[in-house]
């Protein structure tokens, strides 16, 4: 190890070594620790809690964390990071080695410092048995549907081949559920790492791996830019276990060890020049306006779903206030059970069980599980504003109509109902910029929505702020309007 | 003829019994005050006639329809009867989203079906005959509390009642008011409706009522022509009454 990395080691561990020291106390002489970030959502073989003490993690990348721990004389120390922000959280200092299947490329090469890769993946295609002869290559997949998981390398693959033959991208937020929904029928290919692909055939089987592989892919470590140093000491690490055979023996130990591997170790050890230091290779052009056009696309979703989704609110939540304020002890008893249940559960799990939980049952299409799922999520609070909007009609009002021979529904219809609209513009309107905003839910049962997209876009330019800002710029440009003319509504009903 | 007839009404909340044993008529074209102390029933009685209450025992007639013990009748014979008798509340209890005209106007189009012309011209001149048709346009929080009870007279008397029930109409006027209601229920009687007007005002009473009821714990102690039964009262109810009001605000 050259003396100047050592160095930097030392100053990027003191401080971690610091916090860790003053946690373990008494306990001489003070270690140092190596923070590292992974998700264990995403589970085995990369990282995933342990069955025998859920508290530690497991996997090949834990077991390669520990190496690079152990070849820097400090003590691996485990930090829970979703897998999307993972450099950005390194580059922020959270931790100083970001490891969970992170994915090499020439974006994140140009904003992170990143290891060697110290294994190399294929994207794979999987499809349904029956297709196994018609969907060998992307290109063979025009017009159809091909899942993967959100802002990953497979979902660029997918949307160049979307302007190219005309696949149609279904991003998801987890690894799991792309391959359920091959099996349903939902998509008609999913395009992920041979090891993912492998580890959901075996867990569940019903589809089957293409054996030629759509591109080669490889996993690396991140750190922040500035921790170049450190950087070029795992380096020295790594190449130290990929020949002393260590590697290999973790690799086989977690059955993801192939001759294509060995393969690769050696062309890795062979390689004269080390290739972390090679300058980023010219970024494609990716300007704030190329963006413009999918974050307008996905803004439409956002409004259009939202408005659907409150008219399905409003609708069903008027009937469900009409019952529970007309209706026998029955109805009455089930509409309280219904808005107690939705209220009292959080809607990320209504969107599950409604677009996952169901799908033995019913297999609703994800727009229509999106609009199901925040519409009858949000009737359950529509229906308690108007319940006590219509319950503040004070009775002498409908005794009135009665005197005057209206019928009971032409007393909700022409009396009730319209005072109880205006007492309940004000809290529907505060509700639906709220739905505005809840909508960005949906995105967990495969709807790209606004902050999806912009998700998407900040993960590969790497910054949010100027994402952040458009984004936040079209969510107002959305609900100031609506609230603007809630208030003429208002007033045009106040008659002062 | 007579536009209501009362038979041996009873009525009870749960056990305890608002109405007891209840005889009384009123004459088209006749006023008929009915006094009593607050608590007398006097509410009780016009909601009952409305057929907003069910009743316990006894029977109300009001014109060709009829009203029974038991539980409600269905709704298309209780429209039957409502339309019979406008009734006018306490508070005008006007719909605050309409107009004090669409407000004179909703029974006739949606009860009645009239078209909606004849409706307005109907309720315009209802407003007129009652002195506010220059608020037609007006919404019910921006009339005086005078305005909003003669909208509410007119709304009331849109549908062409055969009767017509009050409830403790001067209690929000001042004196020149009063006499102005009095004149127009006058009017009303005069175009040949009865009317039941509960009131504590025996001023009011005296000068406007042909008839006075004096109700007493849900029965009727006193009746007969106001002249009679507010100058030489002869049951002791009334006379606490008549005290009661001499006394109340001494006039200086």
């Amino acid at each position: 190890m050259p003396r100047s990395s050592r160095i930097a080691l030392c100053a990027s561990l003191s401080l971690a070594a610091l916090v860790a020291g003053c946690a373990a106390s008494a306990q001489a002489p003070t270690r140092r620790v190596l923070r590292w970030g992974g998700d264990a959502e995403g589970g085995a073989p990369f990282v995933e809690a342990d069955p025998a003490d859920p508290s530690k993690v497991r996997g090949f990348d834990v077991e390669v964390a520990g190496m690079i721990a152990k070849g820097l004389g400090a003590e691996p120390q485990f930090v829970q990071v979703a897998w999307a922000s993972i450099p950005q959280s390194a580059e922020r200092g959270d931790f100083d080695l970001g490891m969970s299947g992170i994915e090499d490329s020439p974006e994140l090469r140009a904003r992170a410092a990143l290891t060697i890769p110290y294994y190399e993946f294929r994207e794979v295609l999987a499809v349904r048995p029956g297709d196994t002869d018609r969907y060998k290559h992307l290109s063979d997949l025009a017009g159809h549907r091909v899942a993967t998981l959100g802002s990953t390398q497979a979902y660029q693959i997918l949307l160049a081949a979307q302007a190219k033959s005309g696949v149609i991208p279904i991003s998801y937020d987890d690894d799991v559920h792309p391959y359920a929904d091959l099996v349903a029928g939902r998509v008609d290919a999913v395009l992920l790492d041979n090891i993912i692909a492998e580890r959901s055939l075996r867990r569940s089987g019903g589809f089957v791996i293409q054996d030629e592989p759509v591109a080669i892919g490889h996993y690396v470590a991140v750190l922040a830019k500035r921790n170049g140093a450190l950087r070029d000491s795992v380096n020295d690490v790594l190449r130290a276990r990929m020949r002393d055979g260590s590697l290999e023996k973790t690799f086989r130990a977690w059955n993801v060890w192939s001759d294509a591997e060995a393969q690769y170790f050696a062309r890795a050890l062979a390689a004269a020049h080390d290739t972390t230091t090679v300058a980023a290779p010219e970024q494609p052009d990716r300007s704030v306006m190329s963006y413009v056009p999918s974050l307008i696309r996905a803004a439409a979703i956002t409004l259009v779903l939202s408005f659907v989704a409150m008219g399905l609110a409003v609708v069903t939540g008027g009937c469900i206030a009409a019952g529970r304020v007309y209706g026998g002890p029955i109805v009455r008893g089930l509409f309280t059970a219904y808005v107690e249940v939705v209220r009292g559960t959080p809607v990320l799990l209504q969107l599950f069980v409604l677009y996952y939980g169901l799908s033995s049952v019913i297999r609703l299409p994800a727009f229509l599980a999106a609009v199901l799922g925040l519409g009858l999520n949000y009737a359950a609070y529509e229906s308690e504003i108007y319940r006590s909007a219509l319950e503040a009609i004070p009775r002498s009002q409908l005794e009135a109509a009665r005197t005057l021979g209206l019928s009971e529904l032409q007393i909700f219809r022409l009396v009730r109902a319209p005072q109880a609209l205006r007492l309940a513009l004000a809290p529907m309107t505060n509700d639906f910029v709220a739905l505005l905003k809840d909508s960005s839910l949906v995105s967990v049962i495969t709807v790209v929505e606004l902050t999806k997209q912009t998700a998407i876009y900040a993960t590969n330019i790497g910054s949010w702020v100027v994402p952040g800002i458009l984004c936040a710029a079209i969510y107002l440009a959305f609900s100031l309007p609506l609230t603007r003319v809630a208030r003429g509504l208002e007033a045009k009903w106040s008659h002062v | 003829m007579s536009a209501l007839t009362v038979r041996a009404l009873e009525l009870n909340r749960g056990t305890r019994p608002i109405l007891r044993g209840l005889d009384l008529d009123v004459e088209s074209g006749e006023v008929c005050a009915f006094m009593g102390v607050s608590g007398a029933g006097k509410s009780t009685l016009l909601r009952a006639v409305a057929a907003l209450e069910a009743i316990s025992a006894g029977k109300i007639t009001i014109g060709s329809a009829t009203l029974t013990p038991g539980p409600l009748p269905p709704e298309s014979k209780l429209r039957e009867v409502r339309r019979q008798v406008g009734f006018v509340f306490q508070t005008p209890s006007l719909f605050e989203h309409l107009s004090a005209i669409e407000n004179v106007m909703l029974a006739p189009i949606h009860a009645l079906r009239w078209p909606a012309d004849r409706a307005r011209d109907v309720a315009r001149r209802l407003l007129e005959s009652l002195g506010v048709a220059h608020r037609a346009e007006a919404y019910p929080r921006q009339l005086s509390g005078g305005e909003a009870q003669r909208v509410a007279i007119a709304r009331a008397l849109a549908p062409d009642p055969t009767l017509l029930l009050m409830d403790e109409p001067t209690s929000a006027l001042d004196p020149a008011r009063r006499g102005a209601l009095g004149e127009s229920l006058r009017a009303l009687a005069g175009e040949g409706r009865g009317l039941l007007v509960s009131t504590h005002d025996a001023e009011f009473a005296k000068r406007f009522a042909d008839r006075v009821v004096v109700l007493d714990q849900g029965r009727i102690v006193e009746a007969g022509p106001a002249s009679v039964v507010l100058t030489s009262p002869s049951h002791a109810a009334t006379r606490t009454l008549l005290r009661g009001e001499s006394a109340s605000p001494p006039k200086l």
